[in-house]
């Protein structure tokens, strides 16, 4: 099938096991929330996903092509971009050479400066502090400098890591508007690992719900935001 | 403890017996094997130990060679003195360094000690006092009459290498097993928490410094007394190169592994030379083959038993249990 | 007035020989956390590279730019051949803060025993490509020399060269990055470990050019370099290691500094003076002069 398929996906580190039996699937063009508290692994399962941790076992593939094993920067050529945790940007550059970085593997000028120009589009601010080192950016504007680099790559498919961590509400709330926005305009397809259940579960097509290194639910949004029973369990009300 | 003493003595006696059997050049490459027994474990009480890495143990040497000649020369003591001083004076200098060397870290801290082993033995050009580029005579004096006629000077040079190497080791051994020994190894592990507990870190580190510098200083006098000389041509960046790999090549935190270390520095330029010998090549193949020898066996040993020889078989034994 | 004038002028020449050493450890430092000792003997090998080809060609530029790409070979290939299997094993207990100062260290020895057994211990000399004698203004000749002037003219041409790689290029970018951030920049699609290589590449050709400067007033031989190693290592850590500025600030206060000590003091204290200079700096900033509030750690 086209899209994201993960299939009994193991990692450990060293003796500890990080995650097991991790199994789900993603269409073309869904948005899919993986949801549960510090320390499920949700991060250890993008991190797998985008080439940063080796998995100890098990299948993840995209539009029907192996992608456990290879280098993360060869998964970028292949329409996979990771926006790690902790809004990844890297604080010495400027914010113009942080987006322009996404573009450097193209090897096509005009096209990244096209890819920019979209970028600051969507995310005005950001057109208002190309020069600045992006050390002096806030935590709302670092986390869009983050995902505006992603998109620089031209992606097909976004993994995002915890893109409302340590933000004000509102900034959240603008945060995620922009990301379905996005997926809507571009056809993307998106994992977004999330803490913040709600927020995400409203805008996602699916959801995953891990505890402990493992899947414990899985199904449509809305049916997850239905259940009682993991209302009250996972998702917090 | 006592077990310890007479290991010790039994030890040199050995040494003594072994220092008759054997020609005049063995009997010298025995007293450097000494000298270079005492070096290596000023290294691996400073870096293995306390894990400060330092380049410029040739610069301590020196201060410690140019102590013991300048209090032999000037104040015509008898010869023991002289290497009192020599521990004394390089201490001194260690704790002065250690006091500035405690505040850097890893390459700064290389840097620094690189720094002085190139620039401490060039002063000795500026002070005429201390010789300039000929250097001056450090002379221990013939052996005692008592000896005997056949003792020769390489001989005594021997004895006094060899008694001065087991004194070392065995001090240096019981400060390594004390608190002291404990605490420079925490820190080395985990400084943080070391900290925490209570422990002045860079209390413990300038002491680290301290009595390396006074090891690495009376293997200086010690040079200089097998040389009958100090010049800074003796405490080369070349001799603090020789001194770091000969710790690395022994296991950079195992006491005993230090003898080894030594008779590896001795025995490969000698290797090489019968090496070359056999080769036919000419004078840079004798002058550039022990270089190339440790080289090789630098690089394997970091890539594969960085930890020394012993390191695989600790390794097993910590399985097996 | 006129002896301090020369002082400054010697001491800008020998400070930018420096720079283009300390550059090279800077470049290397930043991006792998290694201070590369054997730096010397890349850039002697090159160097000797560059000797036998000035000394056919009678032309020294030639010389110049086959060191340069000997020095990028060989820094692409100790980075490739050595570091990388060096990093693969990752080295704990008591030799892991020995062990990178090591493994180049004894890449150095390696490299000199190699040229040793190759080349023979005896110095060798390069036809400067311009004249040593000191220059004549009106009256007065001052140690100052055409070739000292060639030398600044150099480095400054190649400090150009590198900042607009630097700063304007998508490499440089790379580079920066790879070195600021590896995991993100490897996110963004860089490859970070051919970038690596990269970065030991051109460090290695800029210390190649600094062997070649160095050699054109001095002699060659297989320990010739080792105090151009020391003192562009000061230099560097005057400038904090991390910064390109800082490192070529560094050296021409180094220069400038230790020019003043041979023509004020003595020549013997020349080398303790590094030492001086390094202690203060460190004691006084220890993350070099260019450290802003927040410098990383080593």
């Amino acid at each position: 099938m086209s899209g994201l398929a993960v299939s009994e996906l193991a990692v450990s580190h060293g003796a500890i096991v990080a995650l097991r039996g991790i199994s789900f699937s993603v269409q073309v063009g869904q948005l899919a929330a993986v949801i549960g508290s510090n320390g499920a692994g949700k991060t250890t399962l993008l991190r797998a996903l985008s080439g940063l941790n080796k998995a100890s076992s098990g299948s993840a593939q995209w539009n029907e092509r192996e992608i456990l094993g290879a280098r993360p920067d060869a998964l970028v050529r292949s329409g996979i971009s990771h926006v790690s945790e902790g809004k990844s940007v890297i604080p010495e550059l400027s914010v113009r050479e942080n987006l322009v970085l996404g573009g450097i593997w193209r090897g096509d000028k005009s096209d990244t400066n096209a890819a920019i120009a979209e970028v600051v589009e969507l995310f005005p601010i950001l057109g208002q502090r190309m020069s600045q080192s992006a050390d002096t950016l806030s935590g709302g504007e670092r986390q869009m400098l983050a995902i505006g680099r992603a998109l620089v790559s031209r992606p097909k498919l976004m993994l995002l890591d915890e893109p409302s961590l340590g933000l004000a509400p509102i900034v959240i709330e603008q945060i995620f508007a922009t990301i379905d926005q996005l997926r809507r305009k571009l056809g993307l397809t998106v994992v977004l690992v999330e803490q913040n259940a709600m927020s995400a579960l409203e805008i996602a097509d699916i959801g995953v719900i891990i505890n402990l290194g493992e899947v414990v639910a899985s199904g449509t949004a809305s049916e997850l935001i239905d259940d009682p029973a993991l209302r009250a369990a996972y998702l917090g009300y | 403890m006592r077990k310890k003493i007479i290991l010790f003595i039994l030890l040199g006696w050995l040494l003594l017996v072994i220092g008759d059997r054997v020609d005049e050049l063995r009997v010298y490459q025995g007293a450097q094997i000494a000298m270079y027994t005492i070096a290596l474990a000023s290294i691996v009480l400073l870096t293995g130990y306390s894990g400060q890495v330092s380049l410029g143990n040739g610069a301590m040497m020196a201060v410690g060679g140019y102590a013991a000649a300048l209090t032999l020369n000037n104040l015509g003591s008898p010869v023991w003195f002289a290497f009192l001083m020599a521990i004394f004076f390089s201490a001194l200098f260690g704790a002065l360094l250690g006091t500035a060397a405690a505040r850097l870290s890893g390459p700064y801290l290389a840097g620094t000690t690189l720094a002085l082993a190139v620039g401490l033995p060039a002063i000795a050009n500026q002070f005429s006092f201390l010789g300039g580029e000929p250097g001056i005579f450090f002379d221990v004096g013939l052996p005692p009459q008592r000896l005997g006629q056949e003792f020769t000077q390489y001989k005594w040079f021997f004895w006094i290498a060899t008694l001065i190497a087991l004194l070392a080791l065995f001090i240096t051994s019981n400060i390594l097993q004390s608190r002291f020994g404990r605490t420079w190894r925490a820190i080395r592990s985990n400084p943080l928490a070391t900290e925490l507990s209570g422990i002045h870190s860079s209390q413990m580190k300038i002491l680290a410094f301290t009595i390396s510098s006074a090891l690495a200083g009376l293997a200086g006098a010690v040079l200089a007394m097998t040389i009958s000389l100090v010049a800074p041509g003796a405490y080369t960046l070349t001799l603090s190169f020789a001194l770091v790999t000969g710790a690395v090549l022994a296991g950079v935190s195992s006491l005993p592994g230090v003898v080894l270390g030594a008779l590896i520095l001795v025995a490969i330029p000698e290797i090489a030379d019968a090496l070359a010998n056999r080769l036919g090549g000419g004078e840079n193949v004798s002058s550039y083959l022990p270089g190339l020898i440790v080289s090789i066996l630098l690089i394997l040993s970091v890539i594969f038993t960085p930890n020394g020889p012993g390191e695989n078989l600790h390794r097993h034994h910590r399985k097996k249990a | 007035m006129q002896k301090l004038l020369e002082t400054l002028l010697i001491g800008v020449s020998t400070g930018s020989i420096y720079a283009l050493m300390s550059l090279a450890l800077v470049l290397v430092w930043r991006s792998t956390r290694v201070v590369n000792f054997a730096q010397a003997g890349q850039a002697m090998l090159s160097t000797y590279f560059g000797y036998e080809i000035a000394s056919r060609s009678e032309i020294f530029w030639l010389g110049l730019a086959a060191a340069i790409i000997a020095g990028a070979l060989v820094g692409a290939g100790v980075d490739f051949f050595f570091m990388r299997v060096l990093f693969k094993r990752a080295i704990s207990g008591p030799a892991a803060v020995v062990a990178p100062v090591i493994a180049t260290l004894g890449l150095l020895g390696l490299i000199r025993s190699i040229v040793g057994l190759t080349w023979g211990g005896e110095f060798k000399s390069i036809q400067a490509p311009a004249s040593k004698d000191g220059l004549t203004i009106g009256q007065t000749t001052i140690p100052f020399s055409a070739l000292n002037i060639l030398i600044i003219a150099t480095v400054s041409l190649i400090l150009i060269t590198l900042a607009i790689i630097f700063q304007r290029t998508n490499l440089g970018l790379s580079l920066r990055a790879s070195a600021y951030a590896p995991e993100i920049a490897q996110l963004a699609g860089i490859r970070t470990a051919r970038t690596r290589t990269i970065g030991w590449a051109i460090a290695g050709g800029v210390g190649a050019v600094a062997g070649m400067l160095v050699t054109s007033y001095n002699f060659l031989s297989p320990y010739s370099l080792d105090l151009l190693l020391v003192f562009g290592f000061i230099a560097a850590v005057i400038g904090g290691l991390e910064s390109m500025v800082g490192s070529v600030i560094g050296a021409l206060v180094l220069g400038i500094g230790l020019t003043f000590i041979l023509n004020y003091v003595g020549t013997s204290l020349v080398f303790i003076g590094g030492f001086v200079v390094l202690i203060v700096v460190l004691l006084v900033k220890p993350d070099g002069i260019m450290a802003r509030g927040k410098a990383r750690r080593a």
